[in-house]
């Protein structure tokens, strides 16, 4: 009798079986024990407060009256004459109307401190596409990246997973607030020197995601005038730049290009998105915002792998041109989340728990490594353990971000009702009244 | 710069001015031309060949790298990635040198009646006022979304599935059996939404095969093949010639040579990337195709990938059948083929970016899915599509017309071109005609194909797409889109061919 051979399974990519995704880390595992208790105020309220989501739930009302009284936005006008066009409309161009409305939203958001041309804008699904679609333009498989830590986790699986591109990370400690110094960005380009990598580029995220801070504009100029010295790009991951607190504490590296009369320009790449300032993600809008002519060609063509439905563009064109409406929900939208934040702050530190300083972003950056057995990171995913089973509050620990300190976490505030957050704070004051009492 | 320096004791010394500027200038002009000679080795000033195989790549990235050191501290231009810069080459394929040309100076019966007739993209504008009179009745509810009518922008403004909610996967599920005639059913939790056809095909590249690998392909095929298929993943498209004598239909013997001959190179086929319906030629594979397509990927224990996009536009009386309807009656093994399908072609709704990669994998779904989160279908999408295709009255109605429309155009325009001694391939689906325009070029040759294609964009004002742009191994075919025209816009465009051919004529005459 003939012996069936086992036929091997037909296989797959290196990149579809790469733990690059990175969806094994707490950062994502913190998510899946959210999904499988989630918090209820009426049928689950001893769930799982998510704390680890930055999405932007304060200002839905103003998105559903805009809607409500402007009903061309959601629908293609009388007889809808517009919409065989809109529907066929696949042009990686981009609705024009809908670029310039971008660009003047993100002059609104910088008080008219620098100017943008709707046609250096090129459109992605999602600021997740526009980070990785920058990458595959700016570098090589096997080329690095700079960036300051602590970073955003995403970062891992949007730069490195198809791209091929590594991340040399540029270490921030409490010290100074966790600031870019000059000596840390050389010293990470030594780093990557010395395992024979070449450094193509640095990517910055302002305001920054953990720490919920935005950069100086002395650290801004260090950055650059570092690029221009080692003739790399300049990333600037600005997707928080309207949930500042302030309108004037957020210096843009758009600003810094004008005051140098957009010398040494060609290096520099925005990235912005409507998923945080508008509390869209769900509509995946994102931009490359690029002062390189070659740049923004090369990305227009690649953005027919992830482009915005003609639907979402036609209806935030109408949006975000409505200058009544935009002015109002960036004033009223940054008042609430200051709101917010001073509510989390105040909280914690009735449960003697400090934060860092921060003026912008939908979290803080908190301090619990007084808490910590010794400082390593094995503590630190303790302690964020028994957060996460015992306090039923799922948060991000810094080591998900390649904080260098240990004891740091990233609490979000805007993703859910202010009686949420109270119960939240609650959970924690209590928590701490227990260790203390222990 | 340190070299100002020491010499601003020159300047205010003996001969002052003079050698103070003449000197850093005379220094500079050297370190210019130093560069310069420098600059020629750097590959981004001769750009690398297009098509870009792993060795050489790894070849580029090292000269590159020296020749950065040259230009670092000088104001040298920053460099982009080997990738990027092939990509940002002037195009100058036909495909797209024709799309712009139409779009810049688009055909319009009053507006303007000497633009360029659109026959060069494959979209279906034949049934929007069916789908307008679907919006004005039901957009007002399907926007809304909730039971009291209140616009709840919570359900669509969040993170959404990134592979897509599961209300427009069964909404998907349902249409797609729909227009394949209900011989196979889909199942929502194997399928993976993506912004398009586009990022589905380039998305199950990345899974499928490593950069250096390759595809099989069938000629002639879809340009944006080229795009989708190579521009990042590294992975190239092996040719297999399909010839006008077999009506274009694929072989398993040209397929068996194919898949030696690239083996013998050193290169690995990782699959065999298939259309069906076929684009540009428009046949269908048979079932006895079909299985003999799988049996060789059996064989050969690699992917297929099935390209379905035009599967609910079928105006002939031929038979589709799905890969999914094959393997259906199979059993087993079928964890080697993925079918691609989107909404751009059969619901002509190209702008709304909506794809689907429906596989039998359990591990390229959950890779899939992972990467779905670069291209997601936008959530107010999503929302307005469950309820477009959850209204199987509408979908009825609208497949039923969408074939009566097409087949009386495909009808008309293929009676047009028979009268001008112009054939088209067999075909029984998809937005065009395959024409066989071969008698009319001056010479049997690619040359000979691209100069008629010229006049007839130039001189005769209608834009087609080349066989050439195609891949296709016999010259002179051209694919010419029907359905972006009205039935009374085919006599202007058999007159402007006439045109065109004519002045083909008297330029071969004059030389």
């Amino acid at each position: 009798m003939a012996i069936e051979i086992e036929k091997p399974g037909v296989g797959l990519s290196k990149v579809a079986v790469s733990e690059t995704h990175g969806e094994d880390s707490p950062y994502f595992a913190g998510w899946k024990a959210y999904d499988e208790n989630p918090y209820n105020e009426s049928s689950n309220p001893s769930g799982v407060i998510q704390m680890g989501l930055a999405e932007n739930q304060v200002s839905f009302d103003l998105l559903e009256k805009y809607l409500e009284e402007h009903s061309e936005a959601s629908s293609w006008g009388k007889g809808a004459p517009g919409f065989r066009e809109n529907a066929l409309f696949q042009d990686y161009h981009g609705l024009k109307s809908f670029r310039q409305a971008m660009a003047n939203f993100m002059e609104q958001i910088r008080g008219g401190r620098a100017k943008f041309d709707p046609d250096r804008i090129v459109l992605t699904a999602g600021a997740t596409a526009a980070n990785e679609l920058l990458t595959f333009i700016l570098a090589d498989p096997g080329d690095a990246l700079l960036v300051p830590t602590p970073y955003y986790p995403g970062f891992d699986r949007d730069l490195r997973w198809r791209t091929g591109v590594k991340i040399v990370p540029i270490h921030c400690d409490s010290s100074n607030n966790f600031q870019v110094t000059p000596e840390a960005m050389e010293a990470a380009y030594r780093c990557a020197e010395s395992m024979n990598l070449k450094v193509r580029g640095i990517l910055i995220t302002n305001p920054s995601n953990p720490l919920g801070a935005t950069i100086q504009r002395s650290v801004l100029e260090q950055i650059l005038d570092f690029a221009v010295n080692k003739n790399i790009h300049l990333v600037s991951d600005e997707i928080y730049s309207g949930s500042t607190f302030s309108s004037s504490e957020f210096i843009s590296i758009a600003e810094i290009l004008e005051t140098r009369g957009y010398r040494d320009s060609e290096r520099v790449h925005i990235v912005y998105s409507l998923s945080k300032d508008l509390g869209l993600p769900g509509f995946r809008v994102g931009t490359i915002y690029s002062y390189n002519d070659k740049v923004v060609t090369t990305a227009r063509r690649m953005s027919s792998f992830t482009l915005i439905s003609s639907q979402t563009q036609h209806l935030l064109a109408c949006m975000l041109s409505n200058r009544e409406f935009s002015e109002n929900y960036i004033k009223t939208n940054r008042e609430r989340l200051t709101k917010r934040y001073d509510m989390i702050i105040k909280g914690l530190k009735n449960a003697g728990i400090e934060c860092l300083k921060g003026n912008a972003g939908l979290f803080c950056w908190m301090n619990l490594s007084p808490l910590l057995e010794e400082p390593s990171r094995e503590s630190e995913l303790e302690l964020w353990k028994i957060i996460l089973n015992e306090v039923r509050l799922n948060i991000s620990p810094g080591s998900s971000c390649h904080c260098s300190e240990p004891g740091w976490f990233r609490v979000c505030f805007a993703n859910m009702s202010e009686q949420t957050l109270d119960i939240a704070l609650e959970r924690i004051h209590k928590f701490m009244e227990r260790r203390r009492r222990n | 710069m340190r070299l100002i320096v020491p010499l601003q004791s020159v300047v205010q010394g003996r001969g002052g001015l003079i050698f103070g500027s003449l000197i850093p200038c005379a220094l500079f002009y050297f370190l210019q031309l130093y560069l310069k000679r420098h600059r020629s080795h750097n590959p981004q000033s001769s750009p690398p060949s297009p098509t870009l195989s792993s060795p050489k790549l790894a070849e580029l990235t090292r000269t590159s790298s020296r020749s950065n050191l040259f230009s670092r501290g000088s104001n040298g231009q920053v460099r982009i990635s080997t990738r990027a810069i092939s990509i940002a080459k002037p195009n100058d394929s036909p495909y797209y040198i024709g799309l712009e040309k139409a779009s810049e100076d688009p055909f319009d019966r009053f507006g303007n009646p000497d633009g360029v007739i659109q026959l060069g993209l494959s979209e279906n504008r034949l049934c929007f006022d069916l789908i307008e009179k679907w919006i004005l009745e039901n957009l007002k509810d399907s926007m809304m979304g909730s039971d009291d009518g209140d616009l709840n922008i919570n359900g669509i403004a969040t993170y959404q599935p990134f592979d897509g909610t599961l209300e427009l996967k069964l909404a998907m599920a349902g249409f797609m059996s729909h227009i394949m005639g209900g011989a196979v059913s889909f199942e929502p939790s194997q399928m993976v939404l993506t912004a398009g056809a586009t990022p589905a095909i380039e998305t199950l590249c990345f899974c499928l095969a490593d950069q250096g690998n390759a595809f099989l392909v069938p000629t002639p095929y879809y340009p944006g093949f080229d795009r989708d298929v190579k521009f990042r993943t590294g992975v190239e498209l092996i040719p297999v010639h399909c010839r006008s004598t077999d009506n274009f239909t694929l072989s398993i013997t040209a397929l068996d040579q194919a898949f030696n001959q690239t083996r013998k190179h050193g290169t690995k086929i990782r699959g065999i990337l298939l259309s069906n319906p076929a684009n540009p030629v428009g046949n269908l594979l048979s079932r006895e195709m079909l299985h003999a397509i799988l049996d060789f990927a059996r064989e050969k224990n690699i992917h297929i990938i099935s390209d379905e996009i035009f599967a609910g536009s079928i105006y002939g009386d031929e038979e589709f059948v799905s890969m999914a309807e094959v393997l259906d009656s199979e059993g087993f093994d079928k964890d080697r083929v993925h079918i691609v399908y989107g909404l751009s072609k059969d619901l002509s709704l190209p702008g709304f970016r909506v794809g689907v990669i429906y596989s039998f994998n359990e591990n390229v779904l959950a890779a899939a899915r992972k990467l779905t989160r670069f291209s997601s279908v936008s959530a107010p999408t999503q929302r307005i599509l469950v309820s477009m295709l959850s209204d199987t009255r509408f979908i009825e109605e609208y497949i039923k017309t969408t074939k009566r429309r097409v087949r009386n155009m495909y009808d008309l325009f293929v009676a047009g071109l028979k009268k001008l001694n112009i054939r088209c391939a067999d075909s029984s689906a998809g937005l065009y005609c395959w024409a066989d325009m071969s008698k009319l070029i001056s010479s049997y040759s690619e040359k000979g194909e691209l100069e008629l294609w010229d006049k007839l964009l130039n001189v005769g004002k209608i834009n087609v797409t080349p066989g050439s742009a195609c891949h296709c191994i016999e010259p002179g075919w051209f694919r010419c889109c029907f359905t972006t025209i009205v039935e009374e816009d085919i006599p202007v465009v058999m007159e402007r061919i006439q045109k065109a051919v004519k002045s083909t004529t008297n330029l071969s005459n004059s030389s």
